[in-house]
């Protein structure tokens, strides 16, 4: 295959495969906790930091790290110690990160290519320097859910319980968020700024259609996102079209093809059982 | 030593109290029926109690360590009066007990045989494996609430502290429900504390009252409680169908002392 001899091509899917993974098992924490939309918030904050990054010189993707992090804390606090719900909070983020991002990006002389490769995505041009950054972040907070995986589950199922199993809830609530935002940046180096959370949502929403106990949802997550990421990839290559809507594209695909399975193999269970 | 030691507790949600000078203390072995109308409190002093809650006014001790601080957690079951996970969260009921076994753990939080072999033993005894294998937003409400037992008793715990348990559950799982609770009590010596509005039912099994209504209306044996004016004069023009119904679990449900 032609596709597979380019340096660059498997850079990207390396990156590609690594973040899938990790927004997969991510991601299907979030929309368990119906905090799926963070997301989308953290994205738009990134394209504050990525926009700063271009008006300094400086890499974008390294100035919206600590900027998203930081904003992802702020989510927490907000909705913790003020009476604004979750969701408003998120929308408030967003349109924070939003409107700070375009004054900056007018005072950077107007949106230009570099811009619009963060909105869109382009993972072929991933670079070796970004591709070990994927690769830390990727493998720090794996880590990292593996290290608390039963706490995760606990908070997601019930938080007054996980306080009564010893879990430290608020302590978990930061990790989620911090990684959350560590994964957003990376991801959108994929994707694109536009369509980074749908990454994190719609493959575990299709894995939940078909999850019959946690882990393997949290398998078929991974498994549709890695095929989201390879065939996106492949045709963003052979038709020169954007990775990131070639992979979102490329989910929705898997999660009509799971709702519909669902929505079959019930049928024939209810018919059966009716028998 | 005393497993819970409340002093001086108060707390509000918003402006108007809902706990005012609380203060009591259960002894080991202790099987404590705590009662009230809704809306009485009941709720909101266990989450306290078990730090799910938080005050400034009072003070809690559980097994000697002050709440902000302990640390045992493994040593305490709860089953909560609503749980509501998720409606997609994909656990099966055999998950869902085996989270219980999280209080035990080290870092990294991943379960082992061990842990397998517990979950299945105590799904056994709560009479839930035949559908461990389904997930639990599947299973019927009492259903559930058998499997969250399991989950709360996992660990053989020293205290116990259910609040209304038995609820969605049907007369005859009921009946074994209380027997179980009351083995764990008379056997293995576990501390319980039950919230219940089935004051008929739980006669025969407690033996303390713990009438709570904002303030601690009454605490004690419940041959006290038979006579105790506090409690006539909680329940009024009540009081005498709350004794009928009790008297319909036996003879005389308070060990031979009678309502007069
Ligand atoms: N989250 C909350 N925010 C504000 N007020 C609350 C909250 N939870 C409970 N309350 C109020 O606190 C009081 C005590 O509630 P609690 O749930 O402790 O009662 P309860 O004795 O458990 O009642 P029930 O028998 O109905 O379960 C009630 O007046 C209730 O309205
Ligand atoms: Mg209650």
């Amino acid at each position: 295959m032609e596709f597979l001899s380019f340096a660059f091509v498997w850079r990207a899917l390396i990156a590609g495969a690594l973040i899938a993974i990790v927004t997969a098992v991510l991601g299907l924490f979030l929309v368990l906790k119906r905090l799926s939309l963070i997301g989308d918030s953290l994205s738009h904050v990134a394209l504050s930091g990525v926009a700063l990054g271009l008006l300094t010189n400086t890499s974008p993707i390294f100035v919206a790290i600590p900027v998203v992090m930081a904003s992802s804390l702020g989510i927490f606090k907000i909705t913790k110690h003020t009476k604004v719900y979750t969701d408003s909070a998120l929308g408030i983020v967003s349109a924070t990160g939003i409107a700070a991002g375009l004054i900056i990006a007018a005072l950077a002389g107007g949106f230009n290519i570099d811009l619009f490769s963060f909105l869109f995505g382009s993972i072929l041009t991933v670079s070796w320097a970004e591709l070990v950054l994927a690769a830390v972040l990727t493998l720090l907070s794996l880590a990292i859910i593996y290290v608390f995986y039963n706490d995760l589950i606990a908070i997601v199922f019930d938080e007054n319980f996980a306080t009564t199993a010893g879990v430290n809830t608020e302590r978990i609530n930061t990790i989620l968020v911090l990684i959350s935002a560590a994964v957003v940046v990376i991801a959108l180096r994929v994707v694109g700024i536009m369509l980074v959370s749908a990454m994190l949502i719609v493959p575990p929403v299709a894995a939940l259609q078909l999850a019959v106990n946690f882990k393997r949802a949290l398998i078929l997550a991974c498994v549709f996102s890695i095929i989201g990421v390879v065939s996106g990839i492949y045709l963003s290559f052979a038709f020169n079209l954007p990775s990131g809507a070639s992979i979102i594209i490329v989910d929705l695909f898997i999660l009509v093809i799971c709702a519909l399975i669902k929505k079959y193999a019930f049928k024939k269970r209810k018919l059966t059982a009716s028998n | 030593m005393n497993l819970i030691e409340v002093k001086n507790l108060a707390f509000a949600y918003n402006s108007s109290p809902v706990l005012e000078d609380i203060t009591f203390a259960v002894k080991p072995g202790d099987f404590i029926g705590l009662l009230g109308h809704n809306g009485s409190g009941k709720t909101t002093l266990i989450q306290l109690i078990l730090g799910i809650l938080k005050t400034k006014e009072g003070k809690i001790k559980i097994m000697g360590q002050k709440i902000e601080k302990f640390n045992q957690w493994s040593k305490i079951g709860y089953l909560q009066q609503k749980s509501a996970p998720p409606s997609l969260m994909p656990l099966t009921a055999f998950e869902v007990v085996r989270l219980g076994r999280v209080s035990t753990k080290g870092l990294p939080r991943i379960f082992n045989k061990i842990d397998n072999k517990k979950t299945q033993e105590v799904m056994a005894k709560t009479n839930c494996l035949e559908y461990k294998n389904k997930l639990f937003y599947e299973l019927s409400g009492g259903q559930q609430q058998r499997v969250l037992l399991a989950r709360a008793i996992i660990n053989n715990p020293a205290l116990i502290i259910l609040d209304e348990p038995s609820t969605a559950l049907d007369a005859s799982s009921r009946g074994s429900f209380f027997d179980l609770i009351s083995n764990l009590n008379k056997k293995d010596g576990a501390t319980i504390l039950l919230i219940t509005h089935d004051m008929a039912e739980i006669g025969k099994y407690i033996n303390k009252f713990f009438i709570l209504d904002k303030k601690i209306i009454f605490y004690g044996d419940k041959q006290t409680f038979c006579k105790s004016p506090e409690v006539a004069n909680h329940f009024g023009p009540y009081t005498q169908h709350i004794m009928d119904h009790l008297h319909t679990t036996g003879p005389c449900p308070f060990g031979g002392h009678s309502w007069e």
